[in-house]
């Protein structure tokens, strides 16, 4: 009982920082925008949020640094991309390399300091039910946040006049500019959301996954949300069901490992890389359930004639 | 908005060649800002950082020489991958999994002196190259494969495999392929005389130099000259001109994978065979990813790709001396590398636009 309590719960760690972070891309995506500087700017949100959690010793102004930090990174990528007109592409792998350069940089005092962990939260008596309680009424903050989050961006693309707004800008900007919307921003606006929400996933990872701050500590997350947003064909929920795949695939190579099957550790670490691949495959290959959701304009810049 | 972008009527001939000079200039001023954040005197630690490795130019003094050696054998690798990038990023295929490449290769490569550590002969050397190649080959075709069979994106499948390659190294250099007489030391055993590259007279420039500039040339030469190199311009500026032209996508697709794989991989061998001798944990300072830069600052251009190896490995040697120097972290390198590729892709854009700064209201 306590085994399987204990898997759940580091499963769900392992997949509160792939939620957030490809929710907001997600957002940024519908948009038409491709930002590939998801990793660069979950590194900047790691550091700064150790950083100031460990100066004032509260983990939640750490949170509001990650995502302060996340969104300010991303704004570069829009003065490039969106008034600049430059490919997208390459500014995104730019932003990436810019990002886990800054935090390194940034983090050199702070290696092998302790960090401050975003202690779980407990509700007496509903956070002592066993298996449930723990699970439903005793995670931290942003477990909760990332829940809202996917459930707040699924009703706001969907069932709002925002929502349609951001989708007629990612599908056909020609159009949307036509009616009289900022196509630029929209998309400015839809960036710095995705900024801020991949600054929260690396602040998890240095607040609650381990509260610690490693060069690195990133570790391809930010591609692998990338490669979930491709995986959940751009709707929502469907995030939510693949950040879940790839935690629990993420565990299972920890949950191996203490097994001593033999495996070598690093074999089952690049799991979650293959899967990745394996599972761009899978959703690549079935077309029709991918490619109508694909934001039309993806990748193209605006920049309005007049 | 303040500014505003305004189509050139035509493209700017002028800011094609002033754009990756501006580029610099902007981030040696950048440069001069973060070090005055960091407390140290901006210009003396801009000395330091990129005109010192450069000193013998003015001295002619020898000792002050070895930088210059050093400049070289740091920009060789970022040359042979940059330019195989540079083809890639020009038909509009994006391989950023490099750092993997040359992962693999070092791998099969260094295969040889692990499993026959006696076997001395110039073959040794040419049969190490050779796998390094088609190590860096067999792990691009991967992405290349999936591209053309599932339409699946390149960008991903490729970076996912530099994880899978550094923890396959990370697993052969600590458990079956360690140096038994290595201390218990994660690596294998040292690579002598065959299995090490070739020096240049008494100077530490080795084969791999040469090689990085052979590459760079054939290439140049291959895209200005060459059918392929056509018809690789043409599927990238305009995929459907392409396809009427009877060009092939896939073909492309394998092509650029291959020679861009191939030219990581031999990178990465070379670099196991000189500079770190023998298969570690950590065999590269991130080249698979500094020679995107390479490639852009180059202009998509082999030829380019060699020149801006040579200023990329500049910020790496002037990282290590303001290291030495000032005591500041060598990561500062990565920081000037990244803010130097915004740059690149800023200026790059007024070839194509005219900034205008508009007044008032915008409609």
């Amino acid at each position: 009982m306590s085994e399987l309590l204990s898997i759940i719960l580091t499963i769900m760690t392992a997949a509160t920082p792939l939620l957030l972070a490809a929710t907001g891309e997600l957002v940024t995506e519908r948009s038409g925008v491709l930002n590939l500087g998801v990793e660069g700017m979950m590194a900047v949100g790691a550091v700064s949020a150790f950083a100031v959690a460990f100066t004032t010793g509260n983990p939640y102004l750490g949170i509001v640094a990650a995502a302060a930090a996340g969104a300010a990174l991303s704004i570069v990528f829009a003065i490039l991309t969106l008034g600049m007109a430059a490919n997208q592409v390459a500014t995104g792998l730019a932003l990436t390399l810019l990002g886990l350069g800054l935090s390194a940089l940034m983090g050199e005092g702070f290696v092998g300091q302790p960090g401050v962990k975003l202690e779980r939260i407990h509700i007496p008596g509903l956070s002592d039910i066993p298996l449930i309680g723990p699970v439903v009424f005793g995670q931290d903050v942003l477990v909760y946040f990332s829940f809202i989050l996917a459930g707040a961006t699924a009703y706001v693309l969907f069932r709002t006049r925002l929502g349609l707004t951001i989708r007629a800008v990612g599908d056909n900007h020609t159009s949307a500019h036509a009616l009289g919307f900022g196509v630029n921003r929209v998309r400015l606006l839809c960036v710095m959301f995705g900024g801020a929400c991949a600054g929260l996933g690396g602040g998890y990872l240095s607040l609650a996954y381990t509260p610690l701050w490693i060069e690195n500590m990133v570790a391809g997350r930010g591609w692998i949300a990338l490669a979930l947003v491709v995986f959940a064909s751009w709707m929502p929920w469907r995030v939510v069901v693949g950040a879940y795949l790839f935690g629990t695939v993420s565990i299972l190579g920890f949950a191996l490992q203490s097994k001593q099957l033999g495996i070598p550790p690093q074999l089952l670490n690049s799991l979650p890389y293959l899967v990745t691949i394996l599972a761009l495959v899978v959703i690549s290959a079935g077309r029709t359930f991918n490619r109508s959701n694909t934001p039309a304009c993806l990748g193209q810049s605006f920049v309005p004639d007049r | 908005m303040l500014l505003r972008l305004e189509k050139r009527p035509e493209v700017s001939r002028a800011m094609r060649v002033l754009s990756p000079v501006i580029a610099i200039a902007l981030t040696v001023i950048t440069g001069a800002i973060i070090f005055a954040l960091l407390g140290q005197p901006p210009l003396e630690a801009l000395y330091v950082y990129f005109l010192d490795p450069l000193k013998w130019f003015w001295t002619q003094n020898p000792d002050d020489f070895w930088p210059l050696e050093q400049l070289c054998i740091k920009a060789a690798p970022l040359a042979m991958i940059g330019a195989g990038l540079s083809v890639c990023y020009l038909a509009n295929i994006w391989n950023i999994g490099a750092e993997g490449q040359l992962t693999a290769g070092a791998i099969l490569g260094g295969a040889i002196p692990v499993f026959f550590p006696q076997w001395q002969s110039p073959l040794t050397l040419i049969t190490m190259l050779v796998l390094g190649m088609v190590g860096g080959m067999a792990l691009a075709a991967i992405p290349a494969f999936i591209k053309n069979k599932f339409n699946a994106s390149e960008i991903l499948t490729s970076l996912m495999l530099v994880y899978v390659a550094q923890l396959v190294l990370d697993w052969l250099v600590r458990g079956p392929w360690r140096d038994p007489d290595g201390h218990n030391f994660p690596q294998t055993v040292p690579f002598t005389d065959w299995q090490a590259l070739p020096q240049l007279g008494d100077s530490s420039i080795h084969l791999g130099v040469i090689l990085a500039v052979i590459a760079c040339l054939a290439l140049a030469l291959m895209m200005a000259k060459a059918l392929k190199g056509y018809e690789l311009r043409v599927l990238g500026a305009a995929p459907r001109a392409g396809r009427f032209a009877g060009f092939s996508r896939s073909g492309a697709v394998w092509f650029c994978f291959l020679l861009s794989g191939a030219l990581a991989g031999l990178a990465g061998i070379c670099e196991v065979m000189s500079t770190v001798g023998q298969l570690q944990p950590a065999i590269s300072p991130g080249y698979g990813f500094t020679a995107i830069i390479v490639a852009f600052l180059g202009r998509l251009n082999p030829i380019g790709a060699l020149v801006a190896a040579l200023a990329l490995a500049l910020t790496y040697l002037g990282g290590e001396g303001a290291q030495v120097a000032l005591g500041i972290s060598d990561k500062i390198a990565r920081v000037f590398q990244g803010i130097l590729l915004f740059y690149i892709l800023a200026c790059d854009t007024l070839i194509f636009y005219r900034l205008r700064v508009a007044v008032g209201a915008t409609a």
